[in-house]
């Protein structure tokens, strides 16, 4: 099971923080998110960045336990 | 969460910032110029007026790891930078108080005022935060925002 973690505004659209997920690709992971937590998720997903382990992936890259797989909105720091 | 300070100060966190302690800090006998920039929270954004606060959201970890690529990026570009000190806060803060301060030293102050404008630049371009404005009765995320990027591609 790979770690889903939902930053910022992607928390509030989702409902929670962080959420576990089978994959087995990165893809599969984002498109039961979408089924999990609905249309405000997808459009926000749409706009966002996805990284696994800190870094952008492709989205047929295989996930397991030891992913953590982070969705970033875009960014208003400063 | 602080890193030790050597020649870079990083930090996230919820306490306040003292714009005065970073610019004590950056200062180097070989240095003619401290730029300090001071980001502070206002009465208004694009989109609403009357806010009282800010309320920033982040992965610690991962901010603190993207504020280094910022610093490390500013050194490739400016090596004559002396020290460099960056500091952002997380939770709620109140109207006028300081969310962000970046301090630099240099010999000269055209490096200094550069690397200081690179590096809040790349901070609000490249860093995992988020902000809530926050008002009398309410709360929203700000719509505010650009889709987050690498600090080497500021």
């Amino acid at each position: 099971m790979a770690k889903l973690i939902l930053l910022g505004p992607a928390h509030e659209a989702a409902g929670r923080r962080e959420d576990n997920f089978d994959g087995p690709t990165l893809d599969d992971v984002l498109q039961e998110a979408v089924t999990r937590y609905g249309a405000e998720f997808r459009a926000l997903l749409e706009i966002s960045q996805v990284w696994l382990n800190g870094e952008s992936a492709a989205p047929t890259t295989l996930v397991d336990s030891h992913d953590e797989i982070m969705v970033l909105p875009p960014v208003s720091g400063g | 969460m602080s890193s030790a300070p050597t020649s870079d100060w990083i930090s996230i966190t919820e306490h306040p910032l003292s714009p005065d302690e970073l610019s004590n800090w950056v200062v180097r006998p070989n240095c003619g110029a401290v730029v300090t920039f001071s980001g502070i929270v206002r009465d208004h954004s694009s989109s609403r007026e009357n806010v009282i606060a800010l309320e920033y959201e982040t992965n610690a970890a991962m901010a603190e790891q993207r504020l280094h690529d910022v610093v490390d990026e500013v050194r490739k570009r400016w090596p004559a930078l002396e020290r460099v000190a960056v500091h952002h806060r997380i939770g709620r803060v109140q109207l006028s108080v300081s969310t962000v301060v970046v301090a630099v030293s240099a010999p000269h102050r055209d490096v200094a005022f550069e690397a200081a404008r690179f590096c809040i630049d790349a901070l609000k371009a490249s860093v995992p935060m988020w902000k809530r404005e926050l008002w009398e009765g309410g709360s929203a995320w700000s719509d505010e925002t650009s889709p987050i990027v690498n600090a080497r591609d500021q």
